[in-house]
């Protein structure tokens, strides 16, 4: 039998002896003859006290020893080498962002096999190189963690085969209305393959909505939000609209803008740009004028504007409700129709009569044509709230048999969220593609997690003629499925999306050469025509509109309390609440990270006494949530504003519970929702501090950033920059002619950085690429508050202060005027010719390149801080703890997939050593040798930092200034004496980055 | 016969003896630690048992822990850095310079002085070493031959200077210290009874015998030391006010640092003596050797030093405004009005006001007045080195990086643990070494003694006592 089998440990235990029997228990039967060496007695089995302290000793010895050891980490190399993939080599393929908010085409660089960084495409006619913020963080939610590792029925994981199996019985057997809900969706594909989804069920319906909601601006362009052109006008009238930093196309807006804010001696000509809004928006940041109004009040501005301007074109004018602005509207309105076909009104109201008003506007302004390009509307936003609230009803109701949720997220981003769950229950099969537990997710029973889009094939269709597409760089990371797919599965199709994608091209592209062009290229020109809209709905009459706004049923006098809700740069509508990087990007105006707030203006506070960091209560519709009070300058009197996209619950480790949910207080009004409410506000008598990079506002009358107007400028280009001069006995002299330090002498390149303060529209854009890049750790919201954040690249904002140092002293200063005029100041190291870091650090870890780079040396640096203290520009950063491997800061860089994200070139910096910018030293050695490979000099633009080459509006531009011709070299030569200053110049610290004076085009 | 100066009050009262000194001094450290020593020595280890802990915080997880930021790189850390340093420079002044000057009356106070420079330094060098991102590198600083190919120390830094000021400061102090403890060891060596403090004082005292050959050594080599370490009280604190003067932040770069500085560290260097003087005096029954007059002369040093320092204060004042430069005149505006004005404004009562109190003679010579202004220039010098660090670098040139700074539990953990570790250090110095130079003390007693006719007339062997009421006037 098996079991009697027996193994002797050896003949001794075959024999059996007594003396084996006595030591059989005992581990070392024999004692270890440590004294035996010594010639020492070893018949006693006790062991003598020396023996006992060399054991002990040696056991110490061998145990120390062996918990030194550093762990093995094994780098396995290719067995066998795809062919494509070349270790240390970057791959690049185009792609598409659009993650149901912005739209843009991109490459994506992937080192052996992985993406690691997210570029524009240079060849989209739509966004050029540009990039945002979100597209940019876009890479990190590919290793996020918190995704859903495969499908999951009911909560519990199961497998593709068991879920598609469950789901088409149910679907086949399914009572009432299938619906797909989603955000809106541009691929054409995409587009197909629901279609062909639903033909299977009797009642099939696609709804489609946007969080932050575009329906009105549709609704009057017959289902379209209209091609607008910004580079065609001279003057741009915005009513609310963010256009620059999160209104329907801000890369795509933002590039167009900039062209005609660009000036130089020979174009001394730039648009001029109004803007009349609640919140201090990063758009109206950049605007020449600035009107800050209600948000009850924009009916009565467009309407205002409207009869100004049909006045003198002709059109039937309205009966239209008095307002305080009327001198700046009528200021607007003049010079709107002095560039008749170079104007532009947009608002970014859901209120459909306002947006019938603008359309009549810019229809009466000649527009059409030219400032809006009529061939080429823009698809990106579909959503349609009316019939969103109906599905909402009707799943209450019970009619609807099965909804699917694709990119939707209604539970947390819709007003009627309660309603949304209630009715949930009401379904009976419940999917959601969701790539993540997410809301609505946790509510389904089927959760089928969608690929992220870097893992995907997909296409797009922004706006009419134009196509884009976006391929996988990475094969799935976890057990996901495209969406699309299994839909396809779904219908019983074979066919897989890839081959859909392709079919719907063929007709654009033409035969494999072509296909293999546009997957090179990712973009492309042709229609489709899938995303044209079918029924849509009509618009309202001027005569309607013009009642709708004199009733103004929501226009409040006296001390109303007004609620304007809008959409953050960074986080968008919600969903890149999970993101750490766009969590820790400082907000373009109020300069906060990791949290969403109550912006009040300064009057309104003073009256409610109102404390920045107090924690408020703001109730509407019956519902209330409380958030700490931001003291917002430029806000209007007597209104409030809060982002959307916080107060989530299912987002994952780093998003959950940032911040309140406003959504709830979105006001319903019949068919559409109203970003905007009266509330009230209580104070809940608690504090909690907002995390600002930035908490100094105004520029105290320092010279540090530069600005100047454009007459001046028309009238002189050598008058608009200030030189200070430092007082010798010859005179006074430029800082640099009276120098105690030796020149550096350059020989081969000298890299150097124009930053254009007029282009700089202070996205922020170019921060979080540079944290992509440079592998710049996330360190919390309590450290964003320690002030201790890692940015290499920030940008500065003031604002203006009414106050002078004659008038009113320093401390008058530090107050930003009631409406201040905003100044954006990217800021990173300067790269010092004279570099005042560099002289006191004790162990010479930071120093100068033969290149002119100010580098730093981690290995070296002790970290005594002291170049930091003597760094008139503070930037450097110091890593005050582990940001790597450590519990406390659980972001990408505590996981080993969060990891993946990191750049292979740039070093993780270790606790206790300074970093800063390096000009990305790692991308210029790259150039550098790809041009010595093939024996040539680099040529300008080869080599380009992460934040020049995300900019969208080229604010920034990098080269060897050396190098004649490079563009960095051009730009110089002109604006010499002109608008290029640097800043603290009398110090005399000579810094290779160039500012270029903001000059403003004032009215 | 011993001379009594009709006019000079003595520095040695009480009619003493050379056995007198002798056995006053060596008192201490053959009897049994009293209970008020037990408890002070245990106070101080409760003190260094909290710096202990601040100090494993710190290294353990970084220096996060402390209070510093993007724009604060210094503030605790090196405030209190300067506040030691300058501490420790009155015992090199009193044993240095006063020696060079032959100032009899540094007798009696120049090894409790000299130990509390010691110990100070040991305090002030805790902090250039914790203060580095990575302190187990912290011999990077210094010139080592390494196999880093030509990798070397960099001689423009002021922080390299620091290492070597602070290194040559310690190393001359504790030797001249040290020097000076031979004869007294040898004096407790022989009268010791036990065979561990005999065997340990006699290796203490390196086998002294007290031949005249040791004594014409001890002499020559005490002036040797004292001549290298006199310009030690220059350039240490010199150096250490380059660390800012050399800079481009506007309230430190200021030329007139560095005669500041050493002035400032004098200032608040004999504020400390006398706190500690007073103190020890006071239990170790020393009042015949640390009399009112040393008192007296030392407060004379601080109302010099004090003056010197105001008026530095206001000629800071007046060349930012000179000068211009709009960055200087908002530094110096901001110190006393911004959001610091409370460190300011507590650095000027202390430092420029208060001292000037020792105009009046009574005040001068009364002990409780003296101690508490000594305390008050303490905290007031330590405020001067917080306001020089933190409200120049927390406003510098770019608005928006200006910050405000606060410290956290660990920062303070670490400055009173320096406190505490100062102490248990002073603590046993004073127990288990003599306290007052014996040696020294004896060789002032003929030529500057007073003997006190209420004092014990018998043991008045060699003078007849001054009426000291005569003096007066």
């Amino acid at each position: 039998m098996q079991e009697t089998i027996k193994y002797w440990r050896g003949v001794e235990e075959l024999n059996n002896t007594p003396e084996f029997q006595k030591n059989a228990h005992n581990e070392f039967p024999e004692f270890l003859p440590v004294s035996e060496a010594n010639g020492g007695d070893t018949s006693s089995q006790v062991a003598p006290r020396r023996d006992f302290l060399k054991l002990l000793g040696f056991g110490v010895a061998a145990a120390t020893l062996a918990s030194c050891e550093a762990p093995v980490r094994k780098a396995i190399p290719y067995l066998n080498k795809p062919e494509e993939v070349e270790p240390g080599i970057p791959n690049w393929y185009a792609s598409t962002y659009f993650m149901g908010d912005i739209y843009n085409p991109i490459l994506v660089k992937t080192r052996e096999g992985r993406p690691i960084k997210v570029e524009g495409n240079t060849l989209s006619p739509i966004t050029g190189g540009g990039t945002h913020s979100r597209s940019q963080a876009s890479l990190l939610t590919l290793y996020d963690n918190n995704r859903l590792k495969g499908p999951t029925a009911k909560g519990k994981p199961t497998t593709w085969q068991a879920i598609d199996q469950e789901i088409r019985t149910r679907l086949t057997g399914v009572q009432g209305r299938v619906v797909l809900v989603s955000n809106t969706i541009i691929s054409p594909s995409t587009k197909a393959v629901i279609r062909d989804f639903g033909a299977q069920f009797p009642a099939f319906e696609h709804v489609t909505y946007d969080a932050n909601s575009a329906s009105a601006l549709l609704r009057a362009n017959g289902g379209l939000v209209p091609g607008y052109d910004f580079s065609k006008a001279r003057v741009i009238v915005s009513i609310g609209a963010d256009f620059l930093g999160s209104w329907i196309s801000p890369v795509e807006y933002s590039r167009q803008y900039i062209t005609n804010r660009k000036v130089t001696a020979d174009k001394p000509t730039m648009s001029r740009h109004y803007q009349f809004e609640t919140f201090m928006s990063m758009t109206g940041a950049n605007a020449d004028v600035r009107v800050p109004v209600k948000p009850s009040e924009y009916g009565a501005v467009v309407a205002a504007l409207y009869n100004r301007i049909a006045g003198s074109t002709g059109g039937a004018a309205i009966q239209a409700p008095t307002t305080r602005v009327a001198k700046q509207i009528d200021a607007a309105a003049k010079e709107l129709l002095a560039s008749r076909g170079a104007a532009l009104v947009v608002s970014d109201s859901n209120d459909p009569a306002v947006q019938t008003l603008v359309t009549a506007i810019n229809g009466a302004l000649g527009a059409n044509g030219t400032t809006i390009n009529t061939a080429s509307p823009s698809y990106v936003r579909q959503g349609d709230d009316a019939r969103m609230l109906r599905l909402i009803n009707d799943m209450n109701a019970g009619a609807v048999g099965a909804v699917i949720f694709y990119g939707a997220n209604p539970a947390y981003d819709h007003p009627l969220s309660a309603q949304v769950v209630n009715g949930l229950k009401k379904v009976g099969v419940k999917i959601s593609f969701a790539d993540r537990v997410d809301e609505t997710a946790a509510l389904v029973d089927y959760v089928c997690p969608d690929n992220h889009f870097l893992e995907s094939w997909n296409d797009y269709e922004p706006k009419r003629g134009f196509l884009s597409l976006a391929q996988p760089t990475i094969s799935n990371i976890f057990n996901t499925r495209q969406a699309q797919d299994s839909l396809l599965k779904w219908t019983g199709s074979t066919a897989d999306f890839y081959t859909i994608i392709q079919r719907t091209w063929s007709g654009i592209v033409g035969g494999a050469a072509g296909w293999d062009k546009v997957a090179h290229d990712g973009v492309a020109t042709g229609t489709t025509g899938a995303n044209e809209p079918t029924a849509p709905v009509a618009p309202m009459t001027l005569a309607a509109a013009a009642v709708s706004i004199n009733k103004g049923g929501r226009a409040a006098g006296g001390n109303t309390l007004e609620l304007e809700i809008y959409e953050k740069v960074a986080i968008g509508a919600g969903q890149h609440t999970n993101n750490p990087w766009l969590q820790e990007m400082s907000d373009p105006t109020t300069k906060a990270t990791w949290d969403n707030y109550v912006a009040i203006s300064t009057a309104t506070a003073k009256r409610l006494e109102i404390e920045q960091n107090d924690v408020v209560r703001v109730t509407a519709n019956g519902k209330s949530i409380e958030l700490p009070a931001l003291i917002q300058p430029g806000q209007a009197v007597d209104t409030i504003a809060i982002a959307i996209g916080y107060g989530r619950t299912h987002a994952g480790q780093a998003g959950n519970n940032v911040g309140a949910n406003v959504y709830p207080l979105v006001s319903v009004a019949g068919d559409s929702l109203q970003f905007a409410n009266t509330v009230s506000i209580t104070k809940v008598g608690a504090d909690k501090p907002i995390a600002q990079t930035q908490t100094h506002h105004t520029v105290m009358g320092r010279i540090v950033v530069q600005e100047n107007t454009l007459a001046n400028y028309q009238k002189d280009p050598k008058s608009v920059t200030e030189y200070i001069k430092i007082a010798t006995p010859d005179g006074p002299q430029k800082p640099q002619a009276i120098s105690l330090w030796q020149d550096y002498e350059y020989k081969n390149h000298h890299w150097g950085m124009v930053i254009d303060l007029n282009s700089c529209i202070g996205c922020g854009t170019c921060t979080i690429s540079c944290q992509v890049e440079n592998n710049v750790p996330v360190v919390g919201k309590q450290e964003v508050l320690n002030r201790r954040e890692m940015h290499w690249l920030r940008i500065d904002r003031y604002y203006s202060s009414d106050s002078t140092r004659e008038d009113g002293g320093f401390e008058k200063m530090e107050n930003p005027s009631e409406n201040p005029s905003v100044i954006f100041q990217p800021m990173l190291c300067q790269h010092c010719n004279h570099a005042p870091c560099e002289t006191v650090c004790p162990v010479a870890a930071t120093m100068h390149s033969t290149e002119g780079i100010n580098q730093m040396v981690y290995n070296r640096c002790v970290g005594t801080r002291y170049c930091a203290n003597n760094c008139p520009y503070k930037v450097r950063r110091f890593n005050w703890f582990n940001y790597a491997n450590n519990e406390k800061f659980d972001y990408q860089m505590n996981n080993d997939l969060g990891k993946m994200v990191l750049n292979p070139d740039v070093t993780v910096r270790s606790r206790g050593v300074m970093e800063k910018c390096s000009f990305c030293v790692q991308r210029i050695q790259y150039g550098k040798l790809e041009a010595k490979k093939e024996s040539r000099r680099p040529v300008d633009g080869e080599i380009v930092t992460a934040c020049a080459q995300a900019c969208p509006t080229n604010a920034i531009i990098f080269g060897d200034m050396l190098d004649p011709n490079s563009q960095v070299s051009q730009i110089l030569n002109r604006e010499k004496g002109e608008r290029a200053f640097h800043v603290l110049e009398e110090l005399n610290t000579q810094p290779n980055v160039t500012y270029l004076t903001k000059i403003r085009n004032q009215a | 016969m011993q001379h009594v100066s009709p006019i000079r009050e003595p520095l040695v009262t009480g009619g003493k003896t050379y056995a007198d000194i002798t056995e006053d001094v060596c008192r201490q450290v053959e009897a049994k630690p009293n209970m008020r020593w037990m408890v002070a020595l245990g106070v101080a280890l409760v003190f260094l048992g909290i710096f202990l802990y601040s100090v494993y915080r710190t290294l353990w997880f970084g220096i996060g822990e402390w209070g510093l930021n993007k724009t604060v790189g210094w503030a605790w850390d090196i405030t209190n850095f300067v506040w030691w340093v300058g501490i420790g420079h009155a015992g090199t002044l009193i044993s240095a310079i006063l020696l060079l000057f032959r100032q009899k009356w540094r007798t009696s106070i120049n090894r409790a002085a000299e130990a509390m420079t010691i110990f100070a330094v040991i305090c002030a060098a805790m902090f250039p070493v914790l203060h580095m991102g990575r302190p187990w590198l912290a011999y990077w600083v210094l010139p080592l031959p390494n196999t880093f190919g030509s990798l070397w120390v960099n001689f423009n830094s002021p922080l390299l200077w620091d290492v070597f000021a602070i290194s040559t400061y310690f190393s001359v102090s504790l030797v001249f210290w040290y020097i000076g403890l031979i004869p007294d060891f040898a004096t407790i060596r022989d009268r010791a009874t036990g065979p561990i403090a005999r065997r340990a004082y006699a290796l203490l005292s390196f086998n002294w015998t007290g031949s005249a050959k040791h004594w014409s050594r001890y002499e020559t080599v005490s002036l040797i030391l004292a001549g290298l370490a006199t310009p030690l009280v220059l350039s240490v604190h010199t150096i250490v006010s380059m660390d800012f003067a050399t800079s481009v932040i506007p309230g430190w770069h200021t030329t007139i640092f560095p005669p500041y500085f050493v002035a400032g560290a004098i200032f608040s260097g004999f504020a400390m003596v006398l706190t500690l003087m007073i103190i020890t005096r006071k239990t170790f029954k020393l009042e015949d050797y640390i009399t009112l007059e040393h008192v007296e002369s030392m407060n004379k040093v601080i109302t010099l030093t004090g003056s010197i320092v105001g008026v530095a204060y206001i000629t800071e004042f007046f060349i930012a405004w000179y000068s211009g430069v709009e960055y200087e005149q908002y530094a110096f505006i901001n110190r006393a009005t911004g959001p610091y004005w409370w460190a300011y404004w507590s650095m000027m009562t202390c430092n420029v006001i208060t001292p000037q109190l020792f105009w009046f003679r009574s005040i001068r010579r009364s002990l409780t007045a003296t101690f508490i202004i000594s305390i008050f220039v303490n905290i007031g010098m330590w405020f001067e080195r917080f306001v020089i660090i933190v409200t120049s670098l927390h406003r510098d040139f770019l608005p928006s990086s200006w910050v405000m700074f606060s410290p956290t539990s660990i920062d303070v953990g670490i400055y009173v643990g320096t406190i505490g570790l100062f102490f248990t250090l002073f603590l046993l110095f004073a127990k288990f070494f003599p306290v007052v130079n014996m040696a020294e003390v004896k060789s002032i007693l003929k030529s500057s003694t007073g003997v006190s006719h209420t004092h014990n007339p018998g043991a008045s062997l060699h003078g007849t006592a001054p009426n000291n009421s005569h003096k007066h006037d």
